[in-house]
């Protein structure tokens, strides 16, 4: 369990997260800068972080994820959060978390189609011309 | 009422994942219902946070508690840190000594049935949860 990582997978213009394990405060700091640094070294516009086998997120986790998606932000990424299950969502109403900031999408394919169409909106990318 | 205890203890940040696991154990053992399991080991998980970061570690027991007209799942977090001086001001919403958001204890006690705070300057903290079917 200790130093464990999560993947950070590449596709296109963008970065894929899958959280399959029950994720620690370490290893949600770790994800942040791992993150921060792919997005740079691939020149990311986009983020996808599936949350679908997260079966709880707390404040701290939360909070972990409106720093990545503010971080994102001033990289020049879009990060959308995906696949938060019903109780999850409700919980963390309930527990006066906003997650004002954070894009959220249903599930995996619904978070392609929001990256897409926030990938005119930016600037443009000399490299992608 | 008859109990089946677990006494977890709480050293580390993996620790803190081994005790929302325990917990979500237990209320599904108990028969909650999913969301009342989502809420109760939420709660447990913030609380646990705090015992680690702010109470310098402790422990944890989960009870599965039956009696004749009631079910549930209580769990108990002690540590033998600085205290809570003000546990009034602590509960309160946004309100944080450690740079985090301040929903900690506050969330908590929301999602939970039962909550109880024991503190003493110097010598500690208990917190008690308890969520019903």
């Amino acid at each position: 369990m200790i130093g464990q990582r999560i993947p950070i997978l590449r596709f296109g213009a963008h970065l894929l997260v899958s959280i399959q394990v029950d994720i620690d405060d370490q290893m949600a700091v770790q994800l942040q800068d791992d993150l921060s640094a792919a997005i740079v070294k691939a020149g990311a516009h986009g983020v996808m972080i599936d949350i679908s086998a997260l079966g709880v997120v707390d404040s701290f986790i939360g909070r972990v994820l409106g720093t990545i998606a503010a971080t994102s932000r001033i990289l020049d990424a879009e990060t959308v959060v995906v696949g938060m299950q019903p109780s999850v969502a409700i919980t963390l109403v309930e527990l006066g978390l906003s997650f004002k900031g954070v894009r959220t999408a249903l599930n995996v394919e619904r978070g392609m189609d929001l990256l897409r169409a926030t990938e005119g909106e930016g600037t443009t990318d000399v490299d992608d011309a | 009422m008859s109990t089946t205890h677990e006494r977890l203890p709480i050293a580390t940040s993996s620790d803190v994942v081994l005790v929302r696991n325990a917990v979500r154990t237990a209320a599904e053992r108990m028969g909650l219902r999913n969301i009342d399991v989502t809420k109760l080991v939420t709660a447990a998980s913030e609380i646990a946070r705090n015992t680690l970061v702010y109470g310098g570690g402790g422990t944890a027991e989960v009870e599965c508690l039956q009696a004749e007209r009631r079910t549930g799942v209580r769990v108990r977090f002690e540590d033998h840190g600085p205290g809570i001086a003000d546990v009034q001001l602590a509960l309160r919403e946004g309100y944080t000594t450690g740079g985090g958001l301040g929903l900690g204890l506050s969330g908590s006690k929301k999602l939970v049935d039962d909550f109880e705070i024991d503190s003493e300057v110097a010598r500690g903290t208990r917190v008690t949860m308890t969520k019903w079917r």
